[in-house]
């Protein structure tokens, strides 16, 4: 097995891991290759805090019932 | 000038999280928030034609939601009595002290993270409306709903490293709007 990867696939894991879809082995590929790559730990450090940012709880969002029930009240308006 | 279009079928699934968070920092209340969100559809749907095309439709619904905005508040500051300010001292011994003493600390940023905090939202889905719209569909479902990726594919007719393709493209998109209007 090999340790080393292309950026393309650390990207891949990288966006796998945000998730929580990579698995253990696919992390120290990533971890390994992060150790080398500065374009890839500037690239994982965005999409970390990306991450992050969106799981804040100041980020609302309309539910999917909310939303049927607005396009609901549209429709009815729009038929009238 | 090219002109927009306007298109109330899809204002529901485009904008209602964008303004919903727009003004969930307004009024902090969220069934008010949906309420004045759906008045400002219905509004939008009865002056539709005075809509010219010349600014997105984005940017006409905000101007519309903007007005409703004001006047909740109006509605709320009539139905109070007239404003008055009560200064309540913590003891005995403080009164009579500067009023300017118990500003705020400027240098205390907690405020204005909190105010940033409440904008992030708008900003986040602002650059989601950015995005193409299957990738911007795709990448909400997989973060924002939490939806597992094989549903998702099935849905759409992909393939998962098609998948991860279309995320990795929003993410990336996404962390450089973000980069230049919020971080």
């Amino acid at each position: 097995m090999k340790v080393k990867v292309a950026c393309h696939e650390a990207n891949h894991i990288c966006d796998k891991n945000q998730y929580k879809e990579a698995s253990f082995w696919e992390k120290v590929k990533l971890n390994f290759h992060l150790i080398y790559c500065r374009a890839c730990r500037k690239y994982s450090a965005n999409n970390n805090k990306l991450s992050k940012v969106i799981k804040s709880p100041k980020v609302q969002s309309v539910t999917t019932n909310e939303k049927n029930a607005l396009k609901e009240r549209l429709a009815r308006e729009m038929s009238q | 000038m090219p002109s927009h279009k306007i298109d109330p079928t899809k204002w529901v699934d485009q904008y209602s999280d964008y303004l919903f968070n727009y003004t969930i920092a307004r009024v902090n209340d969220r069934d008010m928030a949906q309420d004045l969100i759906s008045e400002t559809f219905l509004a939008g749907l009865k002056s539709m034609k005075n809509f010219k095309g010349e600014a997105s439709e984005r940017t006409w619904l905000i101007s519309i939601l903007k007005r409703k905005i004001i006047d909740h508040y109006r509605k709320s500051n009539s139905k109070k009595g007239k404003a008055e300010v009560h200064i309540n001292y913590k003891d005995e011994e403080s009164e009579g002290d500067w009023l300017e003493e118990r500003v705020a600390d400027p240098f205390d940023k907690t405020a204005e993270d909190s105010i940033q905090n409440e904008e992030l939202g708008e900003a986040i889905y602002r650059c989601l409306g950015k995005l193409p719209e299957k990738q911007s569909r795709i990448f909400r479902m997989k973060t924002i709903e939490n939806i597992d990726t094989e549903v998702i594919c099935n849905e759409f007719g992909i393939t998962p490293s098609n998948f991860w393709v279309i995320i990795h493209r929003a993410r990336t998109a996404m962390a450089s709007c973000l980069q230049k209007n919020w971080f």
